[in-house]
C-alpha cells in the first residue's frame, strides 16, 4: 500500500472520528443544558402543576393555562404561518423566474434576522392599538411572521433537492403543473419540509419576546381569542426574573413541560410524514 | 404574440402570460403562489417603511456619524450605533465559527455513518435544542457557562495568549465570548437539521461512484459536500439570521458594555439587546427614534450579510459546473 | 399508502387536535361565564408579587371579577395607559410632567407600598454587613474607588479586612425603575454623578456591565467574587446576599428593612405634594432609610366605563387598607397611616362622566 493511500485511509480515519465527536459534544451539551433543567425543576413538577392557573407566592399553583395558551397560539400561529410560508417555498422554487424571484428570496433571508422583539413591535403598532387591547390573535400573527421564513426558505432548498426527473415524468403523463407540484414533488419533499416546520415551531414555542406586547399574558385560562392570552415562555419569563426560588423552581419545570410539548410534536408530525419508500 | 392576441383577445393574452400551459387550474395556482409571495415583500417593505419613519428624528439630528459614534447616553440625548454594531457582527461571527463546523460535522455523521436507530433519536435530541426558550439559555448561561469561563476557560487562555489582544482583558464571565458560545449552542440545531436533510437528499448515485473510483469515505463525504453547497449555505444564513436577532439569552451573559474592545472577555452590547433592553423604557422622542434606527441598521447587516453569501452560493457553483440532478 | 390517503389522515388528526384544544379553551375556566368584567392592568414588575397576591385574594371575595396584571416594567406601563391598551398603569418612578401632558386624559397616582433598593456585593469571607457612605457608593459606581481595600471604603468599616482586589460594578441593563430610585438618590448626595451622569430609568453608566433584570444582578453578584450591584429588597432577602448599611442623611448607617423604609415615608409625608408625586431618597429622619421609593397606581381621573371604573376604585380602595396585611411577609413596605389617607381621597376622586364613582 502506497504512503498516499495510508494518508488518504489515515485523513478519512480522522475525519469521521471527528464528526462523531461533534454529535458528541452536540448531545453531550444538550444533555447538560436538560439535566441543569430537570434537577432544578423536576421538583416542582405534578398533576396540580399541570393543571392549575397561577397562584400567588407560597400557595403553588400551576401552569395549565399557560399549556392552554401555548398550544392554542401554536394553532393560531401554524395556521397562518405553515401555508403562507410553504406557499412562499413553492414559489421561489417551481414558479419564479427572473428577477421578481431573487428579490423575494432575498426579502424572505432578511426576514430570518430580523429580532423577534421587532416583529412583535410592529404587530404591536398595526393590531394591539388599532384593537385597543392585547389579544391572542396578534400574538399568533406575532409568531407566524417569525415562522413564515423559516418555512419559506426550508420548503425552497427541500423542493429544489427533488430530482427533476421526477418532475418530468408526471409532466410527461399529461399532469398539470400544480397537480405536479402538490401531488409529486411536495410528498417527495415532504420529509424536509417537515424538519423546516419542526424547527420553525421549536423556534416559536421558545420565544418570549414578541408575545410580550401581542398576546401579553394572563391569570385565567383563555376564553377568546380576543383577550390577551398566557404562554408557557411568557410565564416561564415572568417566573425566572423574579426573586423567589418557588417561582424559579415553577419556570425550570414550566420548561421541561415545553419541551416535552415540542418533543411530542415532532414525534408525531415526522410520524405522518415518514417516507414509506425507503 | 400579436398573432395570438388578434385571435383570442386580451383576456387569452394575459391567460397565457400567467400560465403557459393555458391550463386554467395552473393560472390559478401560479397566481395563488404569486399573490402570497408578493404578500410577503409587501409584509417586509411595510416594516422597512415603518422603521424608516420612526428612525426619521434620529437620522435628521445624527445623519452618517451615527454610524460612526461610539456614545450612547440617553440622559445627555447622544446616540451612536458603532458599539452595538460591534458586538453584534463579533458575536455573530463567533457563533458562526464555532457552530458551523460542529454543525456540518454533526450532520455528516447522522446521514453517513450512524446507523438508523442512533441516527433518528440523536436527531430529534438536536432538533430539541432549538426549543429550549432563550431566557432558559440565558440563565444556564449565568450559572453554569460564565463561572466555567471565568474559572478555567478564560484563564487558560489568557496564560497562553495573553499577547493577542483577542484573549486580554478583565475576566469576569460576561462578554463576546459567552455571548458568541450561548448563540452557536443555539444556532446549531437549525444548521444541523437543514443541512442533514440537504445531504440525504443528494443522490446515491453521487457516493456510488466516488467509492467506485477508489474514494476513501471521507473524500467521498467530501464529494456529497460539494454537491450541497447552495442548501448548507442557505442552513448557513438560517442559522445567522437566529445569531443576529437572538435576544435574551445574549443580553444575560454579554455584560451589556456599549464599548468596543478587541478583547472577547470584555463586556459587549447587540443592537437586539439594547432595542430589547432600552424600548419599554424609552422615554423622549430621539431616544425611540435612535433605537428603531438600530433596527433598520440590523435590517441592512443582514440584507449585506446575505448579499454577500449568494454571491459566494453563485461563484462556487459557477465553478463546479452546477450539479446535476438527473438521477 | 396514496397521496390522499395520507392527506386525508393528516386532515383528521389535525381536527383531533384543534377540536380538544379548543374545548379545553373553552371549558377550563373556573366558572366566571363570559359576561365577566374584565380589568388589565400592566406596569412596574417590582410589585408583582404583591399585586398577583392583592388579586388572587380580591377575586376570592368577588369570583365573578377578572382582573388581571402582567409586570411589564413601569416605562412600558405608563405607554399602554397612554395607549389606552389597559385599564390601569402602575410604576415605581411617578410620570414626568412631560408625560402626563401628553396623556389623553389626567392621570390620578395612586401610592401602594414602598420598596428599598440595596447595595449588595459578593466578598468571600466576609460575614457582618458593611458599611457605605453616600459618597462612597457615587464614587464606586462612577468609577474613581477602584479597589475593595480602598482608604475610603476601610474608613467606614474598621476592623473588617477588605481584599485588595478591583471592584467589579454590576448595573441593570435595561431600563428600570429601580435604576431610576438609585441614580436619584447619587444625584442628590453627590454633585459629580448629578453632573456627569444625572438620574433617570436608562443612565450612561461609566463603568461596569449590565445585568438583565433584578434577576440578572443577583445572578451575576452572587456567582462572580468582588462584585458590587443594586437589587429590590426581596431578591437580596430571597436570595440570602449579603446586604449593605448606608448612611443616612442624619449620619446614622441603616440596615434597610420594611420598618425603616416606612421611617422614609413618614419623614417626607408632611412634603407630600398635591399630587402625591415625590421622591423620597435620601429622607430625613433618624431611622429612615435613605434609598426608598414609593409605587403607584396610575389610573385615569375620569373613567370611560362607569362599570369597570367602580370595580377599579373599590380594588384600589381594598388594596391601600386590606391588601397592606400582606405587604410585610412579602418584603413590602405598607404605607403610613397619612399616606393612607391621601390616597383614600385620591381614589375618591376618580369619577364617571363627572360623577365620582365611591
Amino acid at each position: 500500500m502506497a504512503n498516499s493511500d495510508r494518508m488518504r485511509r489515515a485523513t478519512s480515519t480522522l475525519m469521521t472520528t471527528l464528526t462523531g465527536l461533534c454529535t458528541l459534544l452536540a448531545v453531550s451539551a444538550l444533555l447538560v443544558i436538560l439535566f441543569y433543567i430537570a434537577w432544578r425543576g423536576i421538583g416542582s413538577l405534578n398533576i396540580q402543576f399541570l393543571t392549575d392557573r397561577p397562584r400567588p407566592i407560597g400557595e403553588g399553583g400551576g401552569v395549565g393555562n399557560a399549556i392552554v395558551g401555548s398550544l392554542v397560539l401554536l394553532l393560531i400561529s401554524a395556521g397562518i404561518g405553515l401555508p403562507l410560508g410553504i406557499c412562499v417555498g413553492v414559489y421561489l422554487s417551481e414558479i419564479g423566474r427572473g428577477k421578481l424571484s431573487h428579490a423575494v428570496r432575498f426579502i424572505v433571508d432578511t426576514l430570518t434576522g430580523i429580532p423577534s422583539i421587532v416583529t412583535g413591535v410592529f404587530v404591536y403598532a398595526i393590531m394591539v392599538v388599532p384593537m385597543k387591547h392585547f389579544s391572542a390573535l396578534a400574538g399568533g400573527v406575532a409568531l407566524a411572521l417569525i415562522m413564515i421564513p423559516i418555512v419559506a426558505r426550508t420548503t425552497e432548498e427541500m423542493l429544489k433537492l427533488v430530482p427533476h426527473s421526477m418532475r418530468e415524468g408526471a409532466l410527461a403523463l399529461g399532469a398539470p403543473q400544480w397537480r405536479v407540484t402538490l401531488g409529486v414533488v411536495i410528498p417527495a419533499a415532504a420529509s424536509g419540509i417537515a424538519t423546516g416546520a419542526m424547527l420553525a415551531i421549536a423556534r416559536i414555542s421558545g420565544e418570549t419576546a414578541p408575545l410580550l406586547f401581542t398576546a401579553f399574558g394572563s391569570r385565567f385560562f383563555p376564553e377568546s381569542l380576543n383577550q390577551p392570552i398566557a404562554s408557557l415562555t411568557v410565564q416561564i419569563y415572568n417566573y425566572a426574573i423574579s426573586p423567589y426560588d418557588e417561582w424559579h423552581a415553577q419556570a425550570w419545570a414550566a420548561t421541561l413541560v415545553l419541551m416535552t410539548l415540542v418533543l411530542g410534536i415532532n414525534i408525531m408530525v415526522r410520524f405522518l410524514t415518514r417516507s414509506r419508500l425507503r | 404574440m400579436s398573432a395570438v392576441s388578434e385571435k383570442f383577445g386580451a383576456y387569452s393574452t394575459w391567460r397565457r402570460a400567467i400560465s403557459p400551459t393555458g391550463n386554467t387550474g395552473d393560472a390559478v395556482f401560479r397566481f395563488l403562489m404569486l399573490l402570497v409571495a408578493l404578500l410577503m415583500v409587501g409584509i417586509v417593505l411595510a416594516m422597512v417603511i415603518a422603521l424608516a419613519s420612526e428612525s426619521m428624528l434620529s437620522l435628521r439630528q445624527f445623519g452618517f456619524s451615527f454610524l460612526t459614534s461610539r456614545d450612547w447616553n440617553p440622559v445627555k440625548g447622544e446616540f451612536g450605533a458603532l458599539p452595538f454594531l460591534w458586538g453584534t457582527i463579533a458575536s455573530s461571527i463567533i457563533a458562526l465559527l464555532i457552530s458551523v463546523p460542529f454543525s456540518i460535522g454533526i450532520a455528516i455523521f447522522l446521514v453517513e455513518q450512524a446507523p438508523r436507530y442512533i441516527a433518528r433519536p440523536v436527531g430529534f435530541l438536536v432538533e430539541l435544542l432549538a426549543a429550549i426558550p432563550s431566557v432558559v439559555y440565558g440563565v444556564w448561561g449565568i450559572f453554569v457557562l460564565a463561572p466555567i469561563l471565568r474559572n478555567y476557560v478564560e484563564p487558560g487562555l489568557a496564560k497562553w495568549f495573553s499577547w493577542i489582544p483577542l484573549f486580554s482583558g478583565s475576566i469576569t464571565g460576561y462578554g463576546l465570548l459567552t455571548g458568541g458560545i450561548i448563540l452557536a449552542i443555539m444556532v446549531t440545531p437549525i444548521i444541523s437539521a437543514v443541512v442533514r436533510d440537504v445531504l440525504a437528499a443528494v443522490p446515491g448515485s453521487q457516493r456510488e461512484a466516488a467509492l467506485a473510483l477508489g474514494a476513501t469515505k471521507w473524500e467521498m463525504i467530501r464529494v456529497v459536500l460539494v454537491n450541497g453547497v447552495p442548501g448548507i449555505t442557505g442552513a448557513v444564513i438560517l442559522g445567522l439570521g437566529r445569531a443576529l436577532g437572538e435576544t435574551m439569552a445574549v443580553t444575560m451573559v454579554i455584560g451589556n458594555r456599549p464599548e468596543i474592545s478587541l478583547s472577547l472577555f470584555e463586556p459587549s452590547y447587540t443592537i437586539a439587546s439594547a432595542i430589547a433592553n432600552e424600548f419599554t423604557e424609552a422615554t423622549g422622542d430621539l431616544y425611540l427614534s435612535a433605537l428603531v434606527e438600530l433596527g433598520l441598521i440590523l435590517f441592512l447587516v443582514t440584507f449585506v450579510v446575505n448579499g454577500f453569501a449568494r454571491l459566494l452560493v453563485w461563484n462556487v457553483t459557477r465553478q463546479t459546473g452546477g450539479v446535476g440532478r438527473a438521477a | 399508502m396514496s397521496v390522499s390517503k395520507r392527506s386525508s389522515q393528516l386532515l383528521v388528526w389535525l381536527s383531533v387536535v384543534v377540536f380538544l384544544v379548543v374545548s379545553i379553551a373553552c371549558n377550563g375556566g373556573s366558572g366566571a361565564g363570559s359576561g365577566s368584567l374584565r380589568l388589565q392592568g400592566a406596569g412596574a414588575t417590582f410589585p408583582n408579587p404583591l399585586y398577583q397576591k392583592w388579586l388572587s385574594e380580591y377575586s376570592r371575595q368577588h369570583p365573578d371579577l377578572k382582573i388581571e396584571y402582567q409586570s411589564i416594567g413601569s416605562g412600558a406601563g405608563i405607554k399602554q395607559l397612554k395607549e389606552q391598551t389597559i385599564d390601569y398603569g402602575a410604576s415605581d418612578a411617578p410620570m414626568t410632567d412631560a408625560d402626563l401632558k401628553s396623556a389623553p386624559g389626567e392621570i390620578v397616582h395612586v401610592p401602594t407600598v414602598l420598596g428599598a433598593v440595596v447595595i449588595t456585593y459578593n466578598l468571600q469571607g466576609i460575614t457582618q454587613p458593611l458599611r457605605f457612605s453616600p459618597e462612597v457608593i457615587a464614587d464606586i459606581f462612577l468609577g474613581k474607588i477602584k479597589k475593595w481595600n480602598d482608604p475610603k471604603i476601610t474608613a467606614d468599616n474598621p476592623g473588617v479586612t477588605l481584599p485588595a482586589s478591583d471592584i467589579t460594578v454590576v448595573h441593570r441593563a435595561e431600563g428600570s425603575g429601580t435604576s431610576a430610585v438609585f441614580t436619584d438618590y447619587l444625584s442628590k448626595v453627590s454633585a459629580e454623578w448629578k453632573e456627569k451622569v444625572g438620574a433617570g430609568t436608562s443612565p450612561s453608566w461609566p463603568i461596569g456591565m449590565g445585568g438583565k433584570g433584578n434577576e440578572g444582578v443577583t445572578g451575576q453578584v452572587k456567582s462572580t467574587p468582588n462584585t458590587i450591584g443594586y437589587v429590590e429588597l426581596a431578591y437580596a432577602v430571597q436570595n440570602k446576599l449579603p446586604v449593605g448599611q448606608v448612611k443616612n442623611a442624619s449620619g446614622n448607617f441603616i440596615t434597610p428593612s420594611i420598618d425603616t423604609v416606612t421611617a422614609a415615608a413618614a419623614a417626607s409625608a408632611a412634603n407630600m405634594p398635591d399630587d402625591l408625586r415625590v421622591s423620597i431618597t435620601n429622607a430625613a429622619g433618624p431611622d429612615a432609610y435613605p434609598i426608598s421609593s414609593y409605587t403607584y397606581v396610575l389610573v385615569y381621573k375620569n373613567q370611560k366605563d362607569a362599570a369597570k371604573g367602580k370595580v377599579l376604585v373599590n380594588f384600589l380602595w381594598w388594596g391601600i387598607h386590606d391588601g397592606e396585611s400582606f405587604a410585610k411577609d412579602l418584603q413590602y413596605a405598607p404605607l403610613p397611616a397619612d399616606i393612607v389617607k391621601r390616597a383614600e381621597a385620591k381614589i375618591n376622586s376618580v369619577t364617571a362622566n363627572g360623577t365620582a364613582l365611591r
